[in-house]
């Protein structure tokens, strides 16, 4: 780690323009100390969105960054990684713009496993055309699109990102601070695509969307704080751990955190990822945050590059005269 | 008593079902007629199934090759000799006989089942009317062929596949030509299946010593070698010529080249082209849908990359709103667009102009792009070169318009003088003092190029309206007037790229207008028409946008213009609108190229107007 940038050698002059008390400012914050934190100089880093709220973030960011097309930043910043291994590549979505009319960009880079980071901001509603409902809203949202309730079941965008392949996935909080930005910190050492979904609060729209879980008065019993090689646990008062019965988790009561009835975090067990991925919160279950999964796996980008590698020194640099003077070639 | 007879020009197609290898023998014969030294042009002419039912009439596919003493431009009208492998394929390829032409018929395709797939109620052989204007030589071509390979133990499936190159061993004795291109050929591709090399050029054998052994045919022709410009030359298609221009282009601006590309008909023989360049500076990317493509393209460009993706109508329409951000963004970008017959999936095999207007319009906004058209399969070499040069100095999205026809037809290449080709200067800015990211050139108006990763010079783009200079995002009115007509002049201002226009024929009379790969029958049909005493100029647009800046005075020279197409009258609309200008279309929209006599014809009924 460097101390040689601080935060506001992320911050660009821009006027942030995002609703008073909206969650993004929280995770701007988060991603510009993370950001000085690692120690990857400002013009290494390229901040690439699609469209929506969440995706205006580049302008705010003293970095490269490009505010791209409504679902596609994806496949923009696949183009730019290939061109350029060397940059640090960070796609901020959220979840109109990544599960909706992004969908198949996004399954198709984690599927790749580029060598990014995508944050997918995910606040249950479309706040930029002002209030629809979205792929991850619960079904009956009333709306002013859905009077009566919306009639589609939510996408869980982390059993997508599982489904699709993904090398690592996680969760964090726009207001759990200090969560947030080790979790942001350390999807950025992932070799691979770092998917990290992050609970955002628009308090415009869809305000409290997280407010069971994420109150203070209230955080401490219904959220696990997952951590590699450590119980399964949670609690603030009474203590509570993950146990298996039959091929489903229950809920334990423990006076003992070392209980041996109790799970502990391994993020490259896919089948105990899936199982965590499900717990939302119900039926005394805790919601899960922290790294899910993680996988080392070749990246595309690497590989794309190992290939022109190779072909260069068994073919040599292409010469064009030879290309161009080739197959059948007859003289006048 | 057999004789050869010298012919000036021969036009032969090769017709069967699709899984007869007639692309296979067409690409052969072209092969040693260009080593022979004639000038030629080709049009493979195929269904969109991979195989369409066997025997059937949607299943012929077809290769027809226009070889001559001369120059030609075109693949030929009318046809001199057919080889039907089938009967479907002798049915549908009648009308482009001419009167006397020499057909080949493989009997072994007349039996009642074939009969049936090709909808026929009785054997055309059988018709002494129908066959009456031509010279027909019926050889039972599968059972000569299995006969031919007997002894080398193949199964009949695999005896059965040597029949195209029986047939093409006739066509070689017909028309003099030597067996040794196709037999290196052959030794190449089956170096390590002796059994299957054996059987081939046994069948080849067979076929050439079997028509000249029964004297089936009363006269062979011999078509003398073309006289070329001295140089050396080599056979090309469209897609590959485009493929090796855009090596160069990367070689030329010194940076690599990104190609991001989703399989369509017919332009993914380009990807399949460039693959195989990685050592060029060529990367490719197969995405995972044409918008995809596109955008990684883009953020190639943005990386510093030469961005290029290619693709057909329907995957223009798909990348349309991403062309639009790079005009915003004021990225390069290539696009391939290789034309087939639409709207929506259309006839994937067939060719068209139709994407003109998609090409020039087919964004939202204003959002002006370059469009370059190739002539020939062998200009898509140096109208790749131009494209990056365009895309490159003028940072905007420069539309490469090639079509079904051009892309997959071949004609023998003048092999280019590499270092005659300028550099293409990317003009990375790497100088922090006094940068804006919208800051522009004063007589280009181009942006400076900024590849991420440089220091001290970060900044955003993106989507949303851009002030002029800062490049900060603007919603001021007056600031969007300005750059919607500043993105347009930019654009403009590429005519200095752009040599004089050439006039052919006359300087005044009838203006004929020609653009993309339709100059080929257009300048013949002209030059028919001019033998005949007719006063008629004609010119070629390589240049859809913006348009030459001499064009509109060449257009007032002439009394009427003519602009012949293969769409609806796309060109004739813009040349109409941007210079009040009375052109006339002579529209064809049947999947097919021109023919010279319809464009001659065309040209007879407006002057006699």
């Amino acid at each position: 780690m460097s101390a040689q940038y601080k935060k506001k050698d992320f911050m660009s002059d821009q006027l942030v323009r995002w609703c008073p008390g909206c969650g993004d400012y929280a995770i701007l914050s988060q991603v510009q100390t993370a950001l000085a934190e690692l120690g990857r100089p400002p013009h290494e880093v390229a901040v690439i969105s699609g469209i929506g709220c969440s995706s205006r973030f580049p302008y705010y960011m003293n970095t490269y960054g490009f505010h791209t097309l409504h679902g596609r930043a994806p496949a923009f910043a696949t183009g730019l990684k290939l061109a350029r291994p060397e940059l640090s590549v960070w796609v901020i979505t959220g979840d109109g713009d990544a599960l909706s009319i992004g969908g198949n960009h996004l399954i198709h880079l984690l599927r790749r496993n580029v060598d990014l980071n995508v944050l997918l901001f995910n606040n249950r509603i479309y706040g930029l055309t002002k209030g629809q409902y979205s792929p991850t809203s619960e079904v009956g949202k009333k709306t002013k699109s859905s009077p009566m309730g919306s009639l589609d079941a939510p996408f869980n965008p982390l059993e997508v990102a599982l489904g699709a392949g993904a090398t690592y996935v996680a969760r964090s909080v726009d207001i759990f601070t200090k969560h947030l930005k080790s979790q942001l910190v350390d999807a950025e050492a992932h070799r691979g695509t770092s998917f990290v979904e992050i609970y955002q609060n628009c308090n415009i729209f869809n305000d409290g969307a997280f407010t069971a879980f994420t109150e203070k008065a209230v955080r401490d019993d219904r959220v696990l704080y997952m951590e590699p090689g450590k119980p399964l646990v949670w609690g603030a008062t009474t203590r509570y751990g993950l146990a298996i019965q039959g091929l489903d988790f229950k809920a334990i009561e423990i006076t003992d955190e070392e209980d041996p009835r109790v799970l502990r975090h391994d993020p490259s067990n896919k089948i105990l990822a899936h199982f965590l991925a499900r717990l939302d919160g119900s039926d005394g279950m805790p919601v899960p945050v922290g790294l899910f999964y993680r996988q080392a796996r070749p990246t595309y980008d690497s590989a794309f590059a190992d290939q022109v590698a190779e072909a260069r020194q068994k073919l040599g640099n292409g010469d064009l005269a030879s290309l161009i003077d080739a197959g059948d070639t007859w003289e006048v | 008593m057999a004789t050869t007879e010298s012919a000036e020009n021969v036009v032969i197609r090769f017709a069967g079902d699709s899984g007869d290898g007639m692309q296979l023998v067409g690409g052969q014969f072209t092969r040693t007629t260009a080593l022979f030294g004639n000038d030629l042009a080709t049009f493979p002419d195929f269904p969109a199934e991979i195989r369409a039912p066997a025997g059937t009439r949607e299943g012929v596919s077809g290769f027809q090759i226009h070889f001559a003493d001369h120059d030609i431009y075109t693949p030929g009208d009318e046809t001199d000799a057919l080889v039907a492998m089938n009967a479907a394929a002798l049915v549908t390829n009648l009308a482009r006989l001419r009167e006397g032409a020499l057909i080949i018929v493989n009997t072994d395709g007349f039996g009642p089942a074939d009969l049936s797939k090709a909808r026929l109620d009785s054997d055309p052989l059988e018709d002494a009317a129908l066959l009456a204007p031509f010279r027909v030589v019926k050889a039972s071509i599968t059972t000569l062929t299995r006969g031919a390979v007997e002894p080398l133990g193949l199964s009949t499936k695999e005896a059965d596949r040597c029949k195209n190159l029986f047939a093409l061993g006739m066509v070689y004795w017909v028309y003099s030509r030597p067996l040794e291109p196709t037999e290196a050929w052959l030794g190449e591709k089956f170096s390590k299946k002796a059994q299957i090399l054996e059987a081939n050029l046994a069948a080849l054998r067979a076929g050439r010593n079997y028509a000249q052994t029964l004297e089936l045919f009363q006269d062979t022709y011999s078509v003398p070698p073309a006289k070329f410009e001295k140089g050396r030359y080599r056979m090309i298609t469209g897609n590959r010529a485009l493929a090796i221009g855009l090596a160069t282009a990367a070689q030329k601006t010194g940076q690599n080249l990104f190609y991001g590309s989703y399989p369509i008909t017919p332009a993914s023989d380009i990807l399949h082209a460039l693959a195989p360049f990685k050592n060029y500076g060529v990367t490719t990317f197969q995405a995972e849908d044409e918008i995809a493509a596109v955008c990684a393209a883009i953020g190639a460009s943005y990386g510093g990359s030469l961005g290029v993706t290619g693709t057909s109508g329907p995957g223009v329409a798909l990348k349309g709103e991403a062309i639009g951000l790079a005009v915003m963004a004021e990225l390069p970008l290539v696009v391939i667009c290789v034309q087939r017959g639409g709207p929506s999936t259309g006839l994937p095999t067939k060719t068209e102009q139709a994407d003109l207007l998609q090409a020039l319009y087919g964004r939202n906004g204003e959002a002006p792009v370059a469009v370059i058209a190739p002539t020939s399969p062998a200009d898509c070499f140096m109208a790749a070169v131009q494209a990056v040069r365009f895309a490159v100095e003028g940072m905007v999205p420069c539309f490469l318009l090639s079509d079904g026809y051009i892309g997959n037809g071949t004609e023998p290449w003048q092999l280019p003088d590499l270092d005659a080709i300028p550099d293409i200067e990317p003009g990375f800015r790497t100088d922090p003092e006094g940068f804006e990211p919208y800051m522009r050139d004063p007589d280009t108006l181009r942006r400076p190029w900024v590849v991420p990763g440089t220091p001290d010079m970060q900044h955003r783009i993106g989507g949303l309206e851009k002030q002029d200079g800062t490049g900060n995002v603007s919603y001021d009115p007056t600031n969007h007037q300005h750059m919607c007509e500043l993105r347009a002049e930019k654009v403009k201002r590429l005519q200095r790229l752009i040599p004089p226009t050439e006039i052919h024929g006359d300087p005044d009379g009838l203006l004929v207008v020609s653009w993309g790969g339709t100059w080929g029958a257009v300048r013949s049909g002209v030059d028919a028409v001019r033998k005949e005493g007719q006063r008629i100029g004609m010119i070629h647009l390589r240049h859809l946008n913006p348009l030459p800046t001499d064009l509109g005075d060449i257009l007032a020279r002439y009394d009427r213009v003519l602009v012949p197409e293969l769409n609806l009258g796309q060109l004739a609309r813009v040349l109409r609108q941007e210079f009040l200008v009375d052109a006339r279309s002579f529209c064809k929209i049947q999947g097919q190229p021109f023919l010279t006599r319809e464009v001659a014809a065309a040209i007879r009924e407006e002057i006699a107007r």
